[in-house]
């Protein structure tokens, strides 16, 4: 078979090994982005939506940074009143500080000295998107969804958090409406920092609870 | 009327019915916690195919134990798996 042949191979070699880390760009129209794309057709000829929305709708979500989601984080760390409310309802909590929720809502847990929370979504790849952005790839992969259940200690070394045995290590599966937010444990030596610079320390991972944040 | 109450014992249905379900395999048939309740939601299975998802579900989440999930579960005897899971996937134990 020829390069020509194969059509969405450029490369001048055999295809006998994997790629690893590489996601192959996928050329031709699988069967369920026919449908999605028929259904959005389909959602705009019968005047349900209109082409703008959908436009908008995108053009939010991909405005969405883990930003966001360090801000409440950080403000949890520095305001009591407000971690308090943010662990009762989270959804309302968010709101507050003007982050919707669309159509879920917010559960936050908290890492406190004796419990480690992680997030996955084994059904699919539920994500609390109006406040982190679009989820990272590997969130998505089969093997973290499979794994982060069975074996969440050793997936958390592979993040490099390795936990000692007395933490008690909670995962959250996101399977149906709720969406989580893990509040990590604000790093020690940072009594006198201010809310903007904690924030810059609250990364996305720390979010999902794979990692924790390091001063 | 909610159903079930935080620290209430319940299983989970061991129940395979075809179709579109959002509870996952690996907890049919374990028992948990009740952990909290989440309030009422269209039910997915019936969205799924068109309905209009009503009667609403009560979700719950559910805290189940790692050990109970899976038998050579490592790591700690308190690690646990926490999920939501719509009431009429849940029985009650020693009611």
């Amino acid at each position: 078979m020829t390069t020509d042949e194969r059509g969405t191979h450029s490369h001048d070699h055999d295809h006998d090994h994997d790629h690893p880390g590489t996601t192959p760009d996928v050329n031709e129209t699988g069967y369920y982005e026919l449908m999605a794309e028929a259904m959005k057709e389909l959602l705009i000829e019968k005047g349900v939506v209109k082409a703008e929305d959908v436009r908008r709708n995108l053009e939010f979500l991909d405005s969405r940074d883990p930003a966001e989601g360090a801000t409440i984080i950080a403000r949890a760390w520095t305001d009591e009143a407000f971690k308090a409310r943010l662990l009762d309802d989270g959804t309302k909590a968010v709101e507050e500080m003007g982050f919707p929720m669309g159509d879920a809502e917010l559960i936050v847990v908290e890492n406190t000295d004796d419990v480690h929370n992680m997030i996955v979504c084994t059904l699919c790849s539920c994500y609390p998107r109006t406040i982190l952005g679009l989820p990272p790839d590997w969130y998505k992969s089969k093997s973290y969804r499979a794994r982060a259940v069975v074996e969440p200690r050793a997936v958390l070394r592979e993040f490099g958090t390795d936990l000692p045995e007395g933490k008690t290590v909670r995962v959250h599966d996101s399977n149906a409406d709720m969406r989580y937010l893990v509040l990590p444990q604000r790093p020690d030596g940072t009594d006198d920092w201010s809310a903007e610079q904690l924030a810059a320390l609250v990364t996305r991972d720390a979010m999902v609870g794979v990692t924790v944040p390091q001063a | 009327m909610v159903m079930f109450k935080v620290g209430d014992r319940v299983r989970i249905k061991d129940s395979h019915p075809p179709g579109h379900r959002r509870t996952p395999y690996y907890v049919r048939g374990k028992t948990g916690v009740v952990e909290r309740y989440c309030g009422d939601f269209k039910n997915p299975e019936e969205l799924a195919y068109g309905f209009d998802g009503t009667p609403k579900r009560e979700l719950y989440r559910v805290r189940i134990s790692q050990t109970e999930l899976w038998p050579d579960y490592e790591g700690s005897d308190s690690d646990t798996l926490d999920l939501e899971i719509y009431d009429h996937w849940l029985e009650k134990i020693g009611g």
